[in-house]
């Protein structure tokens, strides 16, 4: 039930981090990724004041013990190697990133606006995700 | 300073901190990518904090809406194109293990060297996509 209610509010503060900070907006992140056109730099801000706000938290609370507040341990991931996987996985999410402007935060945060552009979107994602194993040959 | 530029900054101070409060309180990593997937694949009650987790992002817009922060109107990319970059979305974010907020922000806010180099890479193919699109087709 804690677990429930924290995740909650986490999930809250997200979203009303991407809305505010207009990371919602497809529009505005195509102009931030159009660094050799009419370039908006308005969504580095956005990663700059996330950084800002977890880096200094995480190296003050969680990398001494990697325990949670209440003394649990953190499930960070283990994986050090920087494989083919990794890097075809993040090049073939960016392409679709800079096809639409919409990455997996904000098209979850868009669900409310009934958008049927949003809504196809978030469909073929949800398929993707399903359908990722199946595609990836990738060891 | 530009107002908006403004906005943008606490705006991504505050999915900073709800990132963070996720790690501080539950030990787990805000990757909406993963926590999403990991959400449909499975009921089991392991999954009730990823499903309350995205319950408050999706809830979150209709809470600023009063005070003027809005959810975009229109989308300026055709369906058929939605639909590939969607599964191009989907299938790419798992086999490289996270997206924006679980390699961009708390995987760099870790200085984990893999979600360094994946963010690079997104954004170097997010970029080069925009500019192949806009400016050479």
């Amino acid at each position: 039930m804690r677990n429930c209610i924290f995740a909650l509010i986490a999930g809250l503060l997200f979203g009303l981090g991407l809305t505010i900070s207009t990371m919602v907006d497809p529009a505005r992140v195509l102009a931030f990724l159009d660094v050799f056109g009419d370039w908006d730099p308005t969504l580095a801000f956005v990663m700059g004041g996330g950084l800002a706000v977890y880096l200094p938290l995480f190296y003050l609370f969680i990398k001494p013990n990697k325990t949670t507040l209440f003394g649990e341990p953190c499930s960070l991931p283990q994986t050090k190697t920087i494989d083919a996987k990794l890097i075809v996985g993040a090049a073939l999410f960016g392409i679709g990133w800079g096809l639409s402007g919409i990455c997996p935060g904000p098209a979850l945060a868009n669900i409310t606006g009934g958008l049927p552009a949003i809504l196809l979107f978030v469909a073929t994602m949800l398929l993707g995700m399903i359908m990722a194993p199946r595609v990836s040959t990738l060891k | 300073m530009n107002e908006i530029y403004l906005q943008a900054l606490i705006g991504g101070a505050l999915l900073g901190l709800g990132a963070i409060l996720l790690m501080l309180t539950l030990g787990k990593i805000a990757g909406i990518s993963g926590i999403t997937h990991s959400a449909i694949t499975s009921l089991s009650k392991e999954n009730y904090w990823r499903w309350a987790f995205l319950i408050g992002l999706i809830a979150a817009p209709l809470l600023s809406a009063p005070f003027g922060f809005t959810l975009p109107e229109d989308v300026p990319v055709s369906y058929t194109t939605l639909a590939i970059a969607g599964l191009l979305v989907g299938v790419g974010t798992r086999i490289g293990s996270g997206c924006t907020s679980g390699h961009g922000i708390c995987g760099i806010g870790r200085l984990s060297k893999r979600s360094i180099v994946a963010t690079c890479t997104f954004m170097l193919t997010a970029v080069i996509t925009v500019t192949v699109v806009r400016h050479l087709l």
